[in-house]
This record gives structure tokens, sequence and C-alpha cells, in this order.
């Protein structure tokens, strides 16, 4: 960029915001809508009941349990995302215990549901992000039905690029963006 | 010449303490709109004099002839002359001493006047003249509200742009966009100028492809305050909303139809996305295509007949187009690793596209009979392409040092603005109709 531009620009601008200081008030003819705060109740209730751990059954030799499997660090359960490569739809063979476990625990419990939540990196549009996310959720969706897991129980969303890392400068960031989320009802 | 550069250097010792003023106000200003930049220009402006409208009226806040100067300038087709050096301030034509104009080689000026009517009204006059053939262009009367001040401006602006360049109106209409300051989504409209923003809903939560109705008086967008895309279309004038759409899965990308009365849609359900169109008030949904592969951005052609739309079913993401009640498709892109997020050019003859090569994103605009393409912008992650009412200026989303803004190309790919907020991340421009 040459100078002279520069200075036009900046003219252009300092004569612009001036014109625009000077008038920046008014009301617009069609009356403003109002101001709407849609921002959702955040109040999430527990995945599903705790069972009671057994603190007092001196001497007995049952197992403790510990907690919520879904939420324990410890199990399987508790891993919920599952990634992809570049403009691919395909559950990689390193997720398929991830995948496994939880189309058991649906099978096991009929009445548990999911949401799957798609998301893709920010390269390219929003809205078709949106449907690539959507591809991958359907993804891991078959895979969880062939494992037992029924139509009912599962729900396919996409957030498209909406959750993802910004400005991400190289591909291991990009990774990150490229997955599926497995949310379960209630969390 | 000399004189001329005498007479630019006294001008620009007059606006010295103004151009202080004007710095320290920015910051101020930036709260309130957006700021503009323009580079580029037509190889030909006409230089055009407006003469500071005769304010009797009341002391006004509004300065008609700034905002009618920074709109003709802002097109990129006029070069705006300092008017400050010549003696006489002229408010009707029958005034003009063109002398003194043709001194400054204007080709055209503008005069005007605001003056009080009983019952809190104003009266705006206008005159536009030939300065060579020392003849008047045209006159105009406004009787209007104050508040329709700055609207008022903008329509004048709008009628020397017609007369002189032969192009269709432009400034009197406003944008859409989606702001995100301090993790809160807000969709905001805004003068086509980027000042007097209003917020019509914000959420902790995205919102995302804000789409006009054809009157202006309706946006449909989609807002993931339910924690999954939902599809609303809220009143502008009563800020009433409706739940367009909230099916199972996925419900994205509305766009209207010509006449207002229908949208098209992209639902997912338990599947990829696919097109269908739904009664603006929710009802009579009807699917478009059946496809399997990814089928969503939908727009309408001008005359309704088709629906243009984003699809992979090829394999990499391309323009498709539909009849509007369904059936086969046809491909309508070829060049560019990928095209997507059709948009129609008012008069139906072109599309922009946002177009990948070499991993980077372009806006493009493909004139549907030639097929000829055409890249208007340098390419990064641009996206969200919209036409201007009068087809003349593409809005759409760019990013600059990391953050979102918005950018605006002339259809000939020569003006370009860019518009940014101090402070905010601004994404999914969508360019509204002019308003009455």
């Amino acid at each position: 960029m040459n100078k002279s531009i520069l200075n036009k620009k900046l003219l252009g601008s300092l004569l612009l915001a001036m014109a625009l200081s000077a008038c920046k008030s008014t009301p617009m003819v069609d009356k403003p809508a109002a101001v709407e705060d849609k921002s959702p109740q955040t109040a999430a209730a527990p995945a599903a009941p705790v069972a009671e751990a057994s603190a007092d059954t001196s001497g007995v030799k049952e197992p403790v349990v510990s907690g919520n499997p879904l939420t324990d660090p410890n199990n399987i359960l508790s891993k919920r995302s599952i990634y992809f490569d570049f403009d691919k739809d395909t559950v990689k063979e390193e997720f398929r215990p991830l995948v496994e476990a939880h189309a058991k625990y649906l099978a096991e419990h009929g009445n548990a549901k999911v949401v799957l939540q798609g998301n893709a990196d920010e390269r390219g549009t929003r809205e078709y992000n949106l449907s690539l996310g959507q591809r991958r959720s359907v993804s891991v969706k078959k895979s969880l039905n062939l494992l037992s897991a029924q139509d009912k129980q599962i729900e396919t969303v996409s957030y498209g690029e909406e959750k993802a890392t910004p400005n991400c400068k190289d591909e291991a960031c990009h990774q990150l963006n490229r997955r599926v989320d497995i949310v379960y009802d209630g969390e | 010449m000399q004189a001329q550069f005498q007479h630019m250097k006294n001008l620009f010792k007059l606006l010295q303490p103004v151009l202080f003023f004007a710095a320290t106000l920015i910051s101020t200003a930036s709260h309130a709109a957006l700021e503009i930049e323009i580079s580029g220009g037509s190889a030909q402006q006409i230089p055009i004099a407006i003469v500071p409208f005769a304010h009797s009226a009341a002391p006004s806040q509004e300065k008609i002839g700034d905002i009618i100067a920074a709109d003709l300038r802002r097109s990129g087709l006029f070069r705006v002359l300092e008017t400050a050096g010549v003696a006489s301030r002229p408010s009707e034509v029958a005034q003009i001493k063109y002398a003194e104009w043709s001194v400054l080689q204007a080709q055209a000026i503008t005069v005007g006047n605001v003056t009080a009517l009983p019952g809190n009204r104003l009266k705006v006059t206008f005159g536009l003249a030939d300065v060579l053939k020392q003849s008047q262009l045209v006159s105009m009367e406004y009787n209007i509200a104050p508040n329709q001040l700055r609207l008022t401006a903008h329509k004048i602006a709008d009628v020397i742009y017609q007369k002189l360049t032969g192009e269709g109106p432009i400034f009197a209409s406003r944008i859409a966009y989606i702001n995100k300051t301090k993790g809160r989504f807000s969709l905001q409209v805004a003068d086509a100028d980027g000042v007097n923003p209003q917020t019509v809903v914000s959420s902790s939560e995205p919102i995302i492809s804000p789409a006009w109705s054809p009157d202006g008086s309706k946006i449909a967008y989609v807002s993931f305050e339910k924690k999954k895309p939902i599809i609303f279309v809220q009143s502008l004038t009563t800020g009433q909303r409706l739940t367009l759409a909230n099916f199972k899965g996925n419900n994205s990308a509305p766009t209207w139809s010509p006449d207002g009365t229908k949208l098209a849609i992209v639902l997912s359900h338990s599947a990829n996305s696919q097109l269908y169109t739904i009664n603006a008030d929710g009802t009579g949904l009807k699917q478009v295509t059946k496809s399997g592969a990814i089928d969503t951005e939908p727009t309408w052609s001008p005359d309704g007949k088709w629906i243009y739309f984003t699809s992979d079913r090829g394999g990499n993401p391309q323009i498709y187009k539909v009849s509007a009640f369904g059936g086969e498709a046809q491909r309508v892109t070829f060049r560019g690793e990928h095209n997507l997020s059709p948009h129609f050019s008012p008069d139906g003859k072109s599309i922009a596209t946002v177009r990948r090569d070499g991993g980077k994103y372009s806006i493009a605009l493909q004139d549907l009979t030639s097929g000829q393409v055409q890249i208007l912008s340098e390419g990064g992650q641009d996206e969200s392409p919209s036409f201007a009412p009068n087809g003349r200026v593409i809005l759409y989303a760019t990013r600059v040092g990391g953050r979102g803004a918005l950018a605006a190309v002339s259809s000939d790919g020569r003006v370009k603005q860019r518009l940014s907020e101090s402070g905010g991340d601004i994404r999914e421009p969508s360019w509204g109709p002019l308003l009455n």
C-alpha cells in the first residue's frame, strides 16, 4: 500500500467518523426490535442417579460403587469425544472401544438418551460446516445402532464450526475441532 | 494546478483542528457504529460539489450534506469536492453561480434546505444541477418527522447516484450481521453505512445465518440457544418471534422466497442435511431434495422458480440447482476446488459463491449465461456473500487479525471497503432490501 492511499483512507475514515459521530443517536424509521435475551437456562440435572457410596459397611467385601460410570474418570464411558480426519466421517479404529462402551450402556439402559453433537473445523462456510458436523454425528449414530442402541435413544445434531477453537495455525489444532461429542440427556 | 495545490494546502490548514477533534471522537463513535475503510475506486469518478444544506429549522445534529457525501464517496464512483473555499452557499438551484463551481471542476452540484413545519415536522428540499450545462437535473421535497432525517439523506444520495450513474438505489437500506463480543452473540441491524446498530436478539450460544424477508420487516435466523440449531423468524417492528422449524436434528440455513410467503430451509432429522420448503408461518413443510449427500445453503432465484444450493453429491461441495417444487438437480459450478454458499444478484443474471482454491476461500461471481467467473476478494476465510439491493456491491465476511470483520466489494471488483468494530468479532452479514 503506498502512502497516498493510506492518507486518503485515513482522511476518509476521519471525515466519516465526523459524520457518524455527529449523528449517532437517531432512531430508525422502523421501530427497533425489542432486545430479547434468550439465553438458555443452564441448570443441568445430574446425568443419572448417583449410586450411594456404602461408607459404613465395615468388614463386608462388597465392591464399592464409587459413582456414576458416565462421569467416573476411570470408566471409558467418561470419554465422550470421537475425532475425525479432514473431510472424513469414518469412525477410526482407535475409537471403537469408546463407541462400543456407550452402545452397551445405551442397550442396557433403555431410558438413557444421548445427543451426538457434531463439530467441524473453521475452514469453509458456517452452514456447510454445520452439515459436515452432522454427517459425523450420523456416522457415530450408525455405529451405535449396529451395537444395539435404539434410534429413539439418539438425536444427532451439529454445532458446525461454532464451538471450534478459532484461528488454528496447524493441523493438530484443526484436528481437535473435527469431533463428535456424546452428551447424555440432562447433562 | 499550482493554485489548486495552494488551495489544498490552505484547506488542510483549515481542517487541522477539525481532524484533531475528529480523532478524539473516534473512540466514542466506534461503539455506536462500524468503522469503514475504503480503498480503490472507479477510474472515472464524478466530481461533485455538495453544498452544506441550509438548516433554517431548529439546530439539528444531522448534517445532511455530510451523510450524502459519505454515501457517494463510499460508492467509489464519486469524488466529493471540498466546498470550503467557495464563498457562496446556495440552498436552491436558482441561487447557484455556476462559474464559481466550474472553477472547482465540479461536474454536478447539490444544494438543499431544511425548514421547520408545524406539528414537529421538517421540510427537506434538495436540487441537483449539471455545472457544465448550467441546468437543473432534479429537485425533490420531503415532508418528514425529525427522526427520518438520516434516512432522507440516504434517499437523496440515492437520487443523486441514480441520476448520475444510471444505477439503482442502494444507500437507503440496512444490513444485518452477528456481533460476538465477550462471549455473547448478538444479531444486529444497522444502516447500510454502519451507523445506528440495534440489537435484534442476543444469546450466550451461537446465532448464525440471518436472512431478511423481502419486505425487510422480518429476519429469519438460526439460534443454538436450546443447544441445537433451531430456526426463528422475528419481526423487526414488534420484536415478536416465531419458532419456524424445531424438528429432531438440525434446523438451519433459512432463505426467503422472493414473494415472502415461504422459506427454503435445511433439516437433517437423523441423517444428512436436505432441502425443504416451509410456509412463513411454519406450516406446509415439503421436502425438496432426497440425495443422501449433504444438500444445504439454499437460495431462491429472483423469479422464484429455482432453488440453488450447495451439495457434495459429486464428491466435493459445488453449486447445484433444483426446481423449487423438487425434482432432478443440475450442477451449476465446475471451476474451483469447492464452491459454496450461492447468492443471487437481484437481476438473476449471476451468483456470488464462496470458492476454495489452494485451500483459501474467496468470493467469486459467476455469470449464469456465459459461465464466466471473476474472483472478487483476495481470499483467506471470506464467506457469507450478499448483494446490495441494486446488485452493484457484494457484502461479505472476512477476518482481520484473527477477528471477524465485514468487507464489501463492487461487483466489478474495483472498489473495496472494510467495516470493523473495535473489540467486536463480526460475521454473517446480510444486506437487506431498500427502505420505503
